[in-house]
């Protein structure tokens, strides 16, 4: 197990040390920030000075070492466009994008796992197939489409809830549902298909045929073992969500981290997209990292199991 | 792909065989044929150019006289614009996938092949895919290097190539254990020849599932980069773009956004009861 985590752990430092990498060389690479903030009628001297005092105008190779120094003693870089610490930005906007996915986490979790393992153990009932299918519409279902379409029902058409903003619980409301439908979909099929396969299991079988009372067999036999795949879906989520945060905040004008990364990006403020990927990345390493432990948690097997 | 499946199955007359297909999945098809149809022909059957307009009629209602759909804000046709998007997002869709597949099915042969260091760094760039998320990671790149029609379908194409890398490694690995491959390397094939002639074929219809499962994200992806307005730029028109467009007039003329978001849905939908329709009768894995 410690052979197996700290393999896993060297593995996420690579990931991150990569995206930060890739985010710099494509930054760096694609075109000169200093024409996009000034604007196209600014005489040559102003931007050399301000390549100048960005560092721009130095060597590739240069810049990429120093701006990693900068990482490892905790300075994330200062806002072209701000001029306020990069990190500083981010985490101001933090708070609003936890406020929208982490209830949609909890959405996701409390609709999604106990639909799928209810169709699961009612295999081709009615209830089943109405799961199936709208399991199937809630992941095919575009967010910015579902976005648009509550806003006509409940805000436009009804005067229910707000369309857009930040401020009282009502404002949250819309945009939760738009970020969670998509994972619930996913994770009640997932939660269906991985308990149907642990339902036709041999153990499964032995455990009901020596006499183990039914309600045992699924909570110590069945759910368990199906636990490993949901857990590992659960893992990717957690980046679906910070994706459909992007998109869902632009729908409802939510000032979050998503929104601050649309705006930064056609801005070329290069500190404060580099700091955002960097979080992104850490936090689905982070994630990934947690399901591993889950895993050691959930399967003994893991437990002794040299790593692959 | 179902005439090799019927082979071996004694033969019943076709009306059966097409009562056994449910429902959702005969709908799935007639309405991927219809948009395929759409997309091949785009030119013949849109009734006006995407970007005529008639600015005595803009924001027209559907069923207006000459617009079935309506009209935008500029007087511009709305199914003609329906049409030709249409068109765009699926040939995108349509190459990305394309390009996914190759990519990772030659990853996941190369892994298999050599094994090593090679295996490790295949892990490595899948680890790399799954940590930033497609949507920001493209997102990144689009913005700052300026979006054309050829950076979206090759970004669009690094897409789910982790997908097939892991599953042709898997079934390259297996198929070197069954012994059919081992015995063509036996009689001096050289290892292209082994993995296109031989292990591919048998590991066809695994990759084949995969991609009705990546098809459908691609367009929702492209859908949403486009909605964003990082993706297909105008006056060319996407399905995602149009939606974008439309939302300024969500509240006047709703239809604007409604059309191509119906489309989307109904496609990606269609795509996905296919899919798993296909994959239930073709993945030697799971049954």
């Amino acid at each position: 197990m410690i052979r197996f985590l700290s393999i896993r752990l060297l593995r996420a430092v690579v990931t991150v040390l990569a995206v930060m990498t890739f985010a710099f060389v494509v930054l760096r690479m694609s075109g000169d920030p200093a024409q996009v903030l000034l604007g196209p009628d600014v005489p040559q001297n102003v931007i050399d000075d301000f390549r100048a005092a960005w560092g721009l105008d130095r060597p590739l190779a240069q810049q990429y070492l120093s701006y990693l120094g900068q990482i490892v003693s905790g300075d994330f870089g200062i806002s072209m466009r701000d001029r306020s610490p990069a990190f500083e930005l981010v985490m101001e906007r933090l708070p609003a994008t936890l406020q929208l996915t982490v209830p949609a986490l909890l959405l996701q979790l409390c609709i999604g796992i106990p639909a799928g393992i209810y169709a699961a153990l009612h295999r081709d009932s009615l209830i089943d197939r109405g799961v199936i299918l709208l399991a199937v519409a809630g992941f095919t279902i575009p967010s910015f489409v579902l976005g648009l379409v509550l806003v006509l029902i409940f805000a436009v058409t009804f005067s229910m809830l707000p369309s857009g903003g930040f401020g009282s619980v009502w404002h949250g409301i819309l945009p939760t549902i738009t970020i969670s439908i998509g994972g619930i979909g996913i994770l009640a099929r997932f939660s269906r298909s991985a308990m149907i396969e642990v339902m036709g299991q041999p153990y499964i079988r032995t455990a009901s045929a020596k006499g183990v009372s039914w309600r045992h067999v699924i909570s110590r036999h069945a759910l368990p073992n199906a636990a490993v795949p949901i857990v590992t879906i659960v893992g990717f989520m957690v980046g679906s969500l910070v994706a459909g945060a992007v998109v869902t905040e632009t729908i409802f004008s939510w000032p979050g981290i998503g929104r601050l990364l649309i705006v930064s990006v056609s801005n070329r403020d290069l500190a404060v997209v580099q700091c955002i990927l960097l979080m992104i990345a850490a936090v689905m390493v982070v994630s990934n990292l947690i399901v591993d432990l889950l895993y050691g948690w959930l399967d003994p097997r893991l437990r002794t199991q040299p790593a692959h | 792909m179902t005439l090799a499946l019927d082979e071996t199955r004694p033969r019943r007359p076709v009306l059966s065989r097409l009562a056994a297909i449910p429902a959702t999945v005969g709908f799935g098809f007639l309405w991927l044929g219809f948009m395929a149809v759409c997309a091949l022909f785009a030119d013949l059957i849109r009734p006006y150019d995407i970007t005529q307009m008639d600015l005595m009629a803009r924001l027209a209602p559907p069923g207006s006289p000459g617009h079935w759909l309506g009209t935008d804000e500029l007087g511009r046709d709305v199914l003609s614009r329906l049409i030709q998007s249409i068109r765009v997002s699926l040939v995108i869709a349509f190459g990305a996938t394309i390009l996914s597949a190759l990519f990772g099915t030659t990853l996941g042969f190369l892994a298999a092949q050599f094994r090593g260091w090679v295996e490790h760094l295949v892990v490595m760039l899948a680890d790399f895919q799954a940590a930033l998320p497609f949507l920001i990671m493209s997102l990144a790149v689009l913005a700052f290097f300026g979006s054309s029609m050829w950076l979206l379908v090759c970004l669009m194409g690094f897409y789910g190539w982790e997908r097939y890398a892991r599953i042709a490694r898997g079934l390259a690995i297996s198929a070197g254990a069954q012994g059919y491959a081992a015995a063509v390397v036996q009689l001096g094939a050289t290892p292209s020849r082994v993995y296109l002639r031989h292990i591919l074929p048998n590991v066809a219809s695994t990759l084949i599932v995969s991609m009705t499962l990546t098809f459908p994200e691609i367009i929702l992806m492209e859908s949403g980069l486009s909605f964003l307005g990082l993706g297909v730029q105008p006056p060319e028109s996407s399905l995602g773009n149009m939606v974008g467009f439309g939302r300024e007039y969500l509240t006047t003329a709703p239809w604007v956004m409604l059309a191509p978001a119906v489309v989307i849905m109904l496609t990606t939908l269609s795509i996905s009861l296919v899919g798993d329709w296909l994959r239930d009768r073709l993945d030697p894995t799971i049954r």
